[in-house]
């Protein structure tokens, strides 16, 4: 019963902010901040209970799942209310719920207009990230996919910011939510297309997970609704060429917004991708696997080479996230397991790192009242605390050993070394690049001659908890990955399964 | 001919609308009371609406070669009882202050309705004409009412030449059919296009006419140009009816027709009309990008959400007309909804509705109620899950995908696209900071007049059939066409 209330939490609490305002303007930023504290906690406590070590999907049989909610909704159709929680979702609700906290302690001092309806967008989005993560029927997992764009596109048009050239934050988000929303359309036509498909199969009209896993098609059939997902997930994530709606969105989108888009919304691609796209499709995305690694590839590289040319610095860590999740989407098709591994544990890494990141640039945003880096330099002699911070952060971006991004990267190379040698070799040349963007991050913000000798105000008691918090579990990761590998190995394990018994050649079986 | 107690019961929800027009028109003859002749309609309406309980029990019943009461009927005649009720309350709101005779609107209205009823029942070309005379020609006097605003008049006179001229086309195609197969029920027609098939250039060309004729109704594509401007020139409560009742009407006739007289099993039919949900799926979306007028974004709104219903009436499989009428309920109550928000923001005592998209922009701040209701109806236009948009058009593309219609799917996947850029930016102004002047606001006291509960509930249907859409779906599928024969 606790994982429709996981879902529930948000929403209620959103409404409760909204109508929270007229009680005084401070009400809803705590129903906010109890609301995603709530749902962080009672993830952890379905951690400390569970036992994820089983593997998820086996060949035969029925799904193994951690703990399974299922009541019937719309029986015209075959579909019902299904959520099921797994390692790999219990992971995604658990870095949403501390993003959650994040974003709301974040948005603290940012967001002083609106508050409540503020809140209440900031939560219903997160709670459609939740269900997306926890969603087993595909006709759920789609309302629940589209269903955290619109607050997220009115985070974006409402709350962001208007630069002082160019298109401003209302164009940002119609871009964003076009995007999002017709490739969207295109999933819903590939779920429905395979639903018939197995309809005709079998009689059985079903819109179940579990039903339709392993049905039977043609190769060119599969391989026509593969890509109507992999579009989908491939514009979310983003992949190179679906990415342009990304750094408009993320870098005229609020703090809080950057960290729902660049932390979670992100994710929910990687993880359809793993859930969904790799099971129902195994043949088609074998074969496709080469053309999504190239991409993946160029993602990178892409991402890092322009990410490089930014003077804006929040459309410079958005330029960064695509050069990121390029490594997951080559993790995801080399598909053994410990680059699978390595997929999850970047995913949370990232999803880390990366807030943290917007959550920093929005504070020098309050600070110096600009984004730009040409305007910056020298920061380190005005702060004390915030330079060092941001160099963390930024080195763990770029991958130093001893946080988690680094062991993410790590497993995933390793991993696809040895089904797509050339691809790694090239990809890890992404790593170079890497420290490329993140020294010139640092150099260009930090280094240089001050513009003003005088101080500015430093970080408060609240944000260096903040940080200091995002720190401390960045290291966890890096110095002790075991215990979140332990939780998404069977989920991983049944991917990596149904995905190899699909691979013809035997030196691609790995483990 | 005489009616048995049974036929006699089956007909009188129209029986019923019919006495009402007498009674409201007495009524106005007696005594000019505003309030006192809404309530009558109203009360007539109501009565009516009970009494498809009754006929639902006696039928199915065929009522003369012309009229046959079924499921489908009286599903459909429920739907437009509903939206004449919903319009009369929008109009006594609406027309409180205006300076002219106010109480013939009402009349205007149920024989309109009426005549709707008569389409959706008909199974005749017959009554099939009759019943669209008589919903259009109420429709000319309601959409010119205000004839003092020179767009009122122009779009009334436009609406009639356009009508009129359809209504050419439709004899024009009824005669061809006749000549060809000497007879005018769909039954009849039926055997002669199962015969006939392809060799027939009077029966294709016939039914060709007859789509075009209810074309020009339905505003489908390269019949659309009167749409923009005689929903911009309508009174806000007749846009509502004209968008909603009209159209539900026609398109039911037009299924029937389809089903009943097979048409559909002609392949130049199918072709056609799929050529014709494609143009008007990308002409709807594409032409309302640019306006700034939102009852002219919502005409061409309503050229594209026609063309998506006709993709499931492309499909012809067993979804059909479960997905056109989930389609059509899902659409009224949208289409009722905005249209709803726009009456109770304007009234006619003033030159102009309330209607350029600038008139609503920072309206949560002032009507955070009324801008909800708004947002949920763009929404559900945007097809956005939860809403009950998203359920119309998960059934049409169900539809669409079953019968492989990969072209047209497309063009919807593109034209709703394109539509979300339109809807949210009316959504996107409602939350923007507020202009200096405020030339248009509802009343304060919106939410406990009728028209303004009307509009709240109509928002509690579009977000209940959006999140529990079962129950109106077992109450489409009980309300299928029943094939009677010819008696």
């Amino acid at each position: 019963m606790i994982l429709p209330w996981l879902i529930l939490i948000p929403f209620i609490g959103g409404l409760l902010c909204w109508q929270g305002e007229r009680f005084g303007l401070g009400v809803p930023r705590w129903v906010a901040l109890f609301t995603m504290a709530l749902v962080f906690v009672l993830s952890l406590i379905l951690w400390s209970q569970g036992d994820y070590s089983l593997a998820t999907l086996t060949q035969h049989g029925a799904a193994h799942w951690q703990s399974e909610f299922q009541v019937p909704w719309i029986s015209r159709f075959g579909i019902s209310f299904h959520l099921g929680l797994d390692g790999l979702s219990l992971l995604m609700v658990m870095l949403t719920g501390l993003l959650g906290v994040m974003a709301v302690i974040c948005s603290w001092k940012e967001i002083s207009d609106h508050i409540g309806f503020f809140h209440l967008n900031l939560l219903w989005s997160l709670g459609g990230v939740i269900g997306v993560f926890l969603a087993l029927d595909m006709f759920l997992f789609f309302t629940f996919w589209e269903l955290m764009l619109v607050p997220t596109y009115f985070l974006i048009a409402l709350w962001g910011h208007n630069p002082p050239t160019g298109k401003g934050r209302i164009h940002a988000a119609m871009k964003f939510i076009i995007y999002t929303q017709t490739s969207g359309l295109i999933l819903l036509l590939a779920i429905l297309g395979l639903v018939f498909v197995h309809f005709q199969g079998t009689g059985q009209l079903s819109f179940d997970y579990g039903d339709l896993l392993g049905t039977k098609m043609s190769p060119h059939v599969e391989y026509m609704l593969m890509l109507g997902f992999f579009i989908a997930f491939a514009v979310k994530l983003p992949v190179v060429p679906f990415h342009s709606w990304l750094p408009d969105a993320h870098s005229l989108a609020p703090t809080a917004g950057s960290v729902d888009l660049a932390g979670l919304l992100l994710k929910t691609a990687g993880y359809g991708l793993l859930r969904f796209s790799l099971p129902f499709f195994p043949h088609a995305s074998h074969e496709f696997a080469p053309i999504a690694m190239w991409l993946g590839v160029i993602s990178i590289f892409y991402g890092a080479i322009l990410a490089f040319a930014q003077t804006d610095i929040k459309r410079l860590i958005a330029y960064t996230s695509i050069s990121h999740m390029g490594f997951v989407l080559i993790a995801i098709y080399a598909g053994t397991h410990i680059a699978l591994q390595g997929a999850v544990l970047q995913m949370v890494a990232h999803g880390i790192s990366a807030g943290a990141l917007f959550i920093l640039s929005g504070e020098i945003y309050e600070r110096l009242k600009t984004r730009d880096m040409r305007q910056m330099s020298g920061l380190w002699s005005r702060f004390s605390y915030l330079p060092p911070l941001s160099m963390f952060f930024a080195v763990a971006s770029l991958g130093l050993p001893g946080m988690g991004n680094f062991v993410g990267e790590f497993l995933i190379l390793l991993g696809s070394f040895p089904v797509a040698p050339v691809v790694t070799v090239v990809a890890a040349g992404g790593l170079i690049m890497a420290a490329v963007y993140g020294l010139i991050l640092i150099q260009r913000a930090l280094h240089g001659p001050a513009h003003s000798p005088e101080k500015l105000k430093d970080l408060n008691m609240r944000e260096i908890a903040m940080m200091l918090s995002l720190v401390a579990i960045l290291l966890y990761l890096g110095l002790y990955p075991q215990s979140v590998l332990d939780t998404s190995s069977g989920a991983m394990a049944g991917v990596q399964h149904w995905y190899s018994t699909a691979l013809s050649a035997p030196q691609n079986i790995a483990q | 001919m005489t009616l048995n107690e049974q036929q006699f019961i089956a007909l009188l929800p129209i029986l019923i609308t019919g006495a009402t027009t007498v009674v409201v028109m007495l009524a106005i003859a007696f005594a000019r009371n505003h309030w006192w002749n809404a309530t009558l309609t109203v009360a007539g309406l109501n009565l009516a609406l009970a009494s498809i309980i009754l006929a639902a029990r006696v039928a199915p019943q065929t009522v003369t070669p012309l009229l046959v009461i079924d499921g489908y009927s009286c599903f459909y005649m429920a739907l437009i009882l509903v939206i004449t009720l919903a319009c009369a309350t929008l109009a006594h709101a609406y027309m409180e202050d205006f300076a002219g005779n106010r109480e013939e609107i009402y009349l205007l209205l149920t024989l309109a309705a009426s005549g709707a009823m008569v389409l959706v029942s008909s199974r005749h070309m017959a009554s099939l004409f009759i019943g669209l005379e008589l919903l259009s020609v109420p429709i000319y006097g309601m959409v010119a009412y205000t004839f003092r605003n020179h767009r009122s008049l122009e779009g009334g006179i436009k609406y009639m030449v356009l009508s009129a001229a359809a209504s050419a086309f439709l004899l024009f195609g009824m005669a061809l059919l006749y000549a060809h197969s000497g007879t005018l029920s769909f039954k009849g027609l039926s055997g002669q296009f199962h015969m006939a098939g392809l060799h027939s250039p009077l029966l294709v060309v016939g039914a060709l006419m007859i789509l075009i004729g209810l074309g020009f109704k339905l505003s489908f594509a390269p019949f659309h140009m009167w749409t923009p401007d005689v929903y911009e020139g309508a009174p806000a409560p007749v846009g509502a009816f004209l968008a909603t009742a009209s159209k539900t009407a026609v398109l039911a006739v037009l299924v029937r027709f389809l089903l009943e007289a097979s048409a559909e099993n002609e392949l130049a039919m199918r072709e056609a009309m799929g050529v014709i949900a494609f143009l008007s799926i990308l002409v709807g979306n594409f032409l309302a990008l640019t306006q700034t007028n939102i009852k002219r974004l919502l005409g061409y709104s309503s050229i594209a959400h026609l063309g998506y219903v006709l993709v499931a009436v492309v499909a012809a499989n067993h979804l059909e007309s479960e997905a056109v009428a989930m389609y059509l309920v899902t659409y009224i109550a949208t289409t009722l909804g905005a249209f709803g928000v726009v009456a109770l923001m304007s009234d006619a005592g003033r030159l102009h509705d309330a209607d350029a998209i600038f008139n609503y922009r920072g309206l949560f701040w002032r009507r955070p109620y009324l801008t909800a209701v708004l947002t949920v109806m763009m929404l559900s236009l945007a097809g956005i899950p939860l809403t009950a948009g998203f359920i119309g058009k998960f059934y049409v593309i169900a539809a669409g995908v079953d019968a492989k219609l990969w072209w047209l799917l497309g063009a919807l996947v593109v034209g709703s696209g394109v539509g979300l850029y339109y809807y949210l930016r009316v959504v996107v102004a409602l939350y923007l900071p507020e202009p200096g002047m405020v030339q248009h606001d509802a009343r304060l006291d919106w939410g406990q007049r009728a028209g303004g509960i009307m509009v709240l509930a109509l928002a509690a249907v579009v977000l209940i059939v959006g999140i529990f859409p079962q129950p109106i779906i077992d109450l489409i599928r009980d309300a299928g066409i029943t094939a009677l024969h010819l008696s």
